[in-house]
């Protein structure tokens, strides 16, 4: 049972993906079902720029600030774990928690009188949201190893670093990934509202369709967004499950 | 839902009463408030400005005394021994930026100018950022019950709402953007209230008994769990793009369902797409809080001849319960963000401020949509934690 759903999983993931790069390497293969949206002379396909081009566009915003995120709200993750930060954690966790309720949008919104029009303030609005999953998943993730099992590493003569990145980290390593994946799944998003304030990406296709009231462009461009975030957290996913089955020492 | 494993309790004592976040903070406050901008004057609502921080503003009587009211606070806050003490330091700062702000844009605008504006500058924000992050650290240490948090963002809130009302902000351009605005603010954040009610209770209503069923049958579950996610991973614009197609398909079919509001723009597709959105965490929050009520308690209850409907009623619902709003607050929050981007669709709301602001480069008007939009999510959170507190101690 389990191995025909991881099956079946595979060959939904391998029909998606190879759907996802006709759609970006050939879109006018969809030209005739979307034209039948478009109003009369409106063109059916979005030709102002190549699907490539704003695809890795918007992969590559939302990885530099997903990596970013990921290294900073780790690095502070493990400070208020250790003794040293005990005495943030109280707060820390106050501010992730209430830190989410903040909405992306708003995110954006704010970051745009501080840097500018353009990539700049999706970067940093992706970057500052993108923290906070991963920083509460780290905390759970290292506060969630069972203290006999650090206790032990101790008795054996391991240093606090070595438990650190030898005991704790791997432990926490599920936890931590499906933060991250929370994290960049939002940032995908985020990154197509984004389009609205000049960052170039797949949002582009559904603003411009918005604009012009032109559906073909609006279902193209959210079928591309739509199955980018699902390929993504399909990926993770299978990382996140990975991280969780215990190693053959 | 990343509900975190029980969390061990944090060594209390030394460590948990420690000043350091506190002084940080002070030291960040103080620096704000000697160089950054508190305010900067525009010759209009487009251009940016000239900053000025307020030991710089050229009404010294206010600007020098405000400086000094915050820098008190700032450093009592820092040395402070007991919590209250910090709190209220915290508190007292907040209160003055916020005071000292709105009295400070009334002396720098020139008099008679109609288009200059007076708006707040990174010193505002970082100072009562400050001060909020000392509030809140001392109120973590006091270790407040729900109620008394409830109470504090009221609170809060109702100063803010206060200080506008007596017309102290009426010369900061964001209260200018408010009354060029005032109609449509209202009905815009009616609606707002519209889109997260009109799709919060439809998703309550078919999600939580989806949710007991899926809880029931073990076949179910697995499926309709992963649809649902799948729904969830779309990001917004695109899931209110993909409802336009077919609501403007079956519009265009059946008139009759035109005539009767269904269209492929505004408030039917952004329903809907939030509608789907709610689902998720619902159904998830209603499954897991099943699952975790014991099998002795309900074994014991069917023991004292309870029926079924009387165990569901009686047992198995006050022990789901507080899991369930945790579901709800999780669509609250949610909601209430996701439905500003429903603007781009004709939806209305308070994004509608933050896109026609972002088209016009006119900051003040994104930040009339987005404050209340922040400020009604942080509310939810903060209401609905609460909720979820008293519900699990009564269930516990």
């Amino acid at each position: 049972m389990a191995q025909r759903r991881g099956l079946l999983r595979i060959v939904a993931a391998g029909i998606a993906v190879a759907l996802f790069s006709i759609m970006v390497l050939v879109p006018r293969a969809f030209e005739r079902p979307l034209a039948a949206l478009a109003k009369f002379g409106q063109p059916a396909i979005y030709d102002r720029d190549s699907i490539l081009a704003l695809t890795l566009s918007h992969i590559g915003l939302v990885i530099a600030a997903s990596l970013a995120a990921l290294v900073i709200a780790l690095a502070i993750g493990i400070f208020v774990t250790r003794p040293a930060g005990a005495q943030y954690l109280p707060l820390a966790r106050a501010v992730a928690n209430l830190g989410q309720t903040f909405p992306p949008i708003a995110m954006l919104a704010v970051a745009v009188p501080l840097t500018g029009f353009g990539a700049r303030p999706t970067l940093v609005a992706l970057f500052a949201y993108g923290l906070l999953p991963i920083f509460e998943n780290t905390i759970a993730g290292l506060k969630g190893v069972s203290p006999q099992v650090v206790e032990a590493a101790r008795g054996m003569g391991m240093t606090g670093r070595r438990i650190l990145r030898e005991i704790e980290l791997p432990l926490a390593l599920p936890v931590i990934i499906a933060g991250f994946r929370v994290s960049i799944i939002v940032s995908i998003g985020t990154a197509t509202i984004g389009s609205t304030v000049g960052a170039r990406g797949l949002g582009e296709i559904i603003i411009a369709g918005l604009q012009a009231d032109n559906l073909a462009y609006v279902l193209q461009g959210g079928v591309l967004v739509a199955m980018l975030a699902i390929l993504v957290d399909l990926g993770l996913g299978f990382l996140e499950r990975r991280a969780r089955q215990p190693r053959s020492a | 839902m990343t509900e975190e494993p029980t969390a061990r309790p944090v060594p209390t004592g030394a460590a948990a009463e420690g000043r350091g976040l506190a002084r940080l903070c002070a030291v960040a406050a103080l620096l704000a408030v000697a160089f950054a901008p508190f305010l900067a004057l525009q010759p209009n609502r487009i251009v940016s400005g000239e900053g000025f921080s307020l030991p710089a503003l050229p009404a010294a009587w206010l600007g020098l005394p405000l400086a000094a009211v915050l820098t008190a606070c700032a450093l009592v806050a820092a040395l402070a021994h007991h919590a209250a003490v910090q709190a209220l330091a915290g508190a007292a700062g907040a209160l003055a930026a916020l005071l000292g702000a709105g009295l400070a844009a009334t002396a720098l605008l020139p008099a008679g100018a109609t288009l200059a504006r007076v708006s707040l500058g990174s010193g505002f924000w970082l100072t009562t950022g400050a001060f909020g992050l000392i509030l809140a650290d001392a109120l973590v240490k006091l270790r407040g019950g729900p109620l008394a948090r409830i109470t504090l963002a009221f609170a809060a809130v109702g100063a803010v709402l206060a200080v506008l009302a007596a017309g102290l902000w009426n010369d900061l351009s964001i209260m200018r953007e408010y009354a060029a605005n005032r109609d449509s603010f209202w009905q815009q954040g009616a609606r707002h209230l519209v889109l997260v009610g009109g799709s919060l209770a439809p998703a309550l209503l078919l999600g939580i008994p989806l949710g007991y069923l899926c809880h029931r049958l073990a076949a179910a579950r697995g499926a309709v769990l992963a649809v649902l996610s799948v729904i969830q991973t779309v990001p917004s614009i695109a899931m209110f793009g993909l409802m336009m197609a077919p609501l403007a398909a079956l519009a265009a079919a059946y008139p009759a369902l035109g005539a009767a509001g269904i269209r492929g723009i505004g408030l039917t597709p952004a329903l809907l797409a939030l509608f789907l959105y709610s689902l998720l965490p619902v159904v998830a929050n209603t499954v897991a809080g099943f699952a975790a009520v014991p099998p002795a308690v309900v074994e014991a209850a069917r023991g004292m001849g309870m029926g079924p409907l009387r165990r569901l009623a009686g047992v198995e619902w006050p022990l789901a319960f507080p899991v369930i709003v945790t579901g709800v607050r999780i669509v609250l929050v949610q909601n209430i963000g996701l439905a500003a981007v429903a603007a781009l669709i004709g939806a209305g709301g308070f994004g509608t401020f933050v896109f026609r602001g972002m088209g016009q480069t006119a900051m003040d008007l994104v930040l009339l949509g987005a404050v209340p939009i922040v400020i009604l999510a942080f509310l939810a959170a903060v209401v609905l934690d609460a909720v979820a507190g008293r519900a699990r101690g009564r269930a516990a």
